[in-house]
């Protein structure tokens, strides 16, 4: 360790009692009597079940064979993920398009990947989002440059979930951060329109608005008139997680201390910008860890579109499951999945606490 | 009678006349009549309760008054949120425990106001605030956030972000209270050199050495009234009213 420099007097290093990997151990593990119990029980109940799932999983598995080969193994048969990928990532989407909803996912990932770094912030950015996002839109629906119209209940599979949760969390946040300033506005009219979406929102299942979304809503448009299905799933999530972010936000509005208001107030900085330049760069700092608990959760959610019979990439991967040839394997699709899911999930809550981390300015 | 009148050369800076305020039913302010002349220090002390902090942080209108008039220079305060901002943007304020921005750094803390509200050009706005840095000894410390700073330290920044709207006015609420002894002198150093330069400053606080040294004007006020006020020497050595004197005996 670094000790400070200080000529008057001498430091002593600390007795090798309190450090080193022995001392760590006992410090940590066999401090007292039911921590070494707890030690050994957990020690024991890994040797229990690590090793006979590792021969599962590695040894006695297959990953890449026919499904015939595998009824013969114990092990697992990992080969029904690269023999059904197709169908598990993209879905209905037409033969001999595939290119293009792989082209949108890869350029959807390569901006958020760039967006990444905060210097990267600029105005060049914010236009590089709506040119990309049109380019995506254009690759997956068609209908110029040669490329065949696909319609939108054919998006299925990992697009279809990317689209739902990305859009459901980008337009959701703006709009969760102007429920919660709304919710804080001294006008009663914006209030209590706020307060009552909120709390409406709040008070029902995502599952029954997407059912309102897909039946409820149609029969009150006039005959003839559709709004897209894929369209409307999207509208649900976006209100169901908005409403869930505002009340978050207004957590972290409420922790902002008067004396910021003020001092804003007396440099004579009006409502607008005293929000977005001095109380709103702060309350949503504050908020990072709540706020990310909510976008997980909302791409999570996104898989219930299965209810209103959109295919994300959970049906697609049951579906896959009732071949006859690959039923039976259910485990290692599921655990694919799972990996896929917790592989975007683990990334966004390691982007946040970058984001918490570099926002920190030692107050 | 219109919210702006042209300013006459004598005209009081700030003129507040039959002022009261209420908390709810709590009566805070009681009938406050108060004229400051340009370049005037005015230093206002009295026990906790006794409104000071409240009456200076209605002359920027962090608090509003229910009954008689404000007058900053030449802006009647109402409701209309314009003459609100134009005398907030003329009206520099110091609070007790700082209100620097704690996301910004010290620059962008002191460039905030110029750029957003005056319009001055970012490059202009830094200038004027690396100027103000100088003067407050702290300009090495511009790119630092307020946290990293020591609360002395941060207190002049806080003066210096007032400084960079050119106000015509300056309100000190209790400036050194939070601070540890050994920085008050720090800030009441600052505060002097300011004072020598002829900016008009209402000031609360309990520092009886500066009022004595800068006031043109020491005001005492009890319970929610202007008890007494009157140049330094006679105020602390011939105190007239019985709260005064009691007060002073207690404080001195």
């Amino acid at each position: 360790m670094n000790q400070p420099n200080n000529p008057t007097r001498e430091y002593l290093a600390a007795p090798i009692s309190k450090v080193g990997p022995l001392a760590w151990v006992k410090k940590n593990l066999f401090n007292t009597w039911y921590n070494s119990l707890l030690t050994i029980l957990t020690l024991g109940a890994l040797a229990y079940i690590v090793p006979p799932f590792f021969k599962w999983a590695f040894i006695e598995s297959l990953w890449n064979s026919s499904s015939d080969a595998c009824r013969d193994i114990e092990g697992a048969c990992w080969s029904i993920v690269p023999q059904n990928i197709k169908f598990i990532i993209l879905g209905f989407f037409p033969e001999g398009q595939e290119w293009r909803p792989i082209l949108a996912m890869i350029l959807l990932l390569a901006l958020v990947i760039y967006s990444k770094e905060r210097s990267r912030w600029t105005k060049l950015l914010a236009w590089m989002w709506p040119i990309g996002l049109i380019i995506m839109g254009t690759l997956m629906y068609g209908g110029v440059f040669g490329m065949p119209v696909v319609e939108t209940d054919q998006w299925s599979g990992l697009p279809l979930t990317m689209m739902l949760s990305f859009f459901g969390m980008v337009m959701a946040y703006p709009l969760g951060v102007l429920l919660a300033l709304g919710r804080q506005s001294k006008m009663p009219a914006i209030k209590t329109l706020s307060v009552v979406y909120i709390e409406m929102i709040r008070g029902v299942p995502l599952i029954s608005l997407l059912f309102m979304s897909s039946i409820m809503f149609p029969l009150f448009l006039p005959d003839g008139m559709t709004i897209n299905k894929v369209l409307r799933a999207q509208v649900a999530i976006i209100m169901f997680t908005a409403a869930y972010i505002a009340e978050v936000v207004r957590g972290g509005l409420q922790a902002m201390q008067r004396g910021q208001y003020e001092a804003a107030d007396s440099l004579g900085l009006n409502y607008p910008q005293t929000m977005r330049l001095i109380i709103l760069p702060q309350a949503l700092k504050i908020v990072i860890p709540p706020t990310v608990g909510i976008l997980l959760s909302a791409f999570k959610d996104t898989s219930l579109v299965v209810i209103i019979a959109l295919y994300d990439v959970l049906k697609t991967t049951k579906v896959t499951l009732q071949n006859p040839h690959w039923t039976g394997y259910s485990t290692e699709a599921y655990l694919f999945l799972a990996l896929l899911y917790f592989i975007c999930c683990y990334a966004m809550s390691s982007y946040s606490r970058r984001l918490e981390k570099e926002l920190h300015t030692g107050h | 009678m219109t919210d702006t009148q042209p300013k006459k050369a004598n005209d009081p800076i700030i003129k507040i006349v039959g002022m009261h305020k209420w908390y709810g039913e709590f009566h805070v302010l009681s009938d406050i009549n108060l004229e400051v002349q340009q370049g005037e220090k005015i230093v206002i002390c009295g026990p906790s309760g006794s409104g000071k902090s409240t009456m200076i942080r209605c002359i920027n209108r962090l608090e509003e008054h229910q009954q008689g008039q404000i007058i900053v220079n030449g802006t009647e305060l109402t409701n209309d949120l314009k003459n609100i901002e134009k005398v907030r943007a003329e009206v520099g304020m110091v609070f007790q425990h700082f209100n620097l921005f704690p996301h910004l750094t010290i620059l962008e803390n002191l460039t905030l106001g110029p750029i957003w509200v005056r319009k001055t050009p970012k490059k202009k706005a830094e200038e004027i605030a690396m100027m103000y840095l100088e003067k407050v000894h702290i300009a090495e410390q511009a790119k630092k956030f307020p946290g990293q700073l020591s609360g002395g330290q941060q207190q002049r920044v806080a003066i210096a972000r007032s400084l960079c709207m050119a106000p015509e006015v300056m309100l000190f609420d209790e400036p050194t209270s939070a601070l540890d002894p050994e920085m008050i002198k720090e800030v009441l150093d600052v505060m002097i050199d300011l004072a020598k330069e002829g900016m008009t400053m209402l000031v609360v606080t309990h520092e009886m050495g500066f009022a004595k040294s800068v006031a043109d004007r020491v005001m005492f006020m009890d319970a929610g009234q202007i008890v007494e006020q009157n140049n330094p020497h006679d105020f602390f050595d011939n105190p007239q009213h019985e709260r005064t004197q009691l007060f002073l005996s207690q404080i001195l």
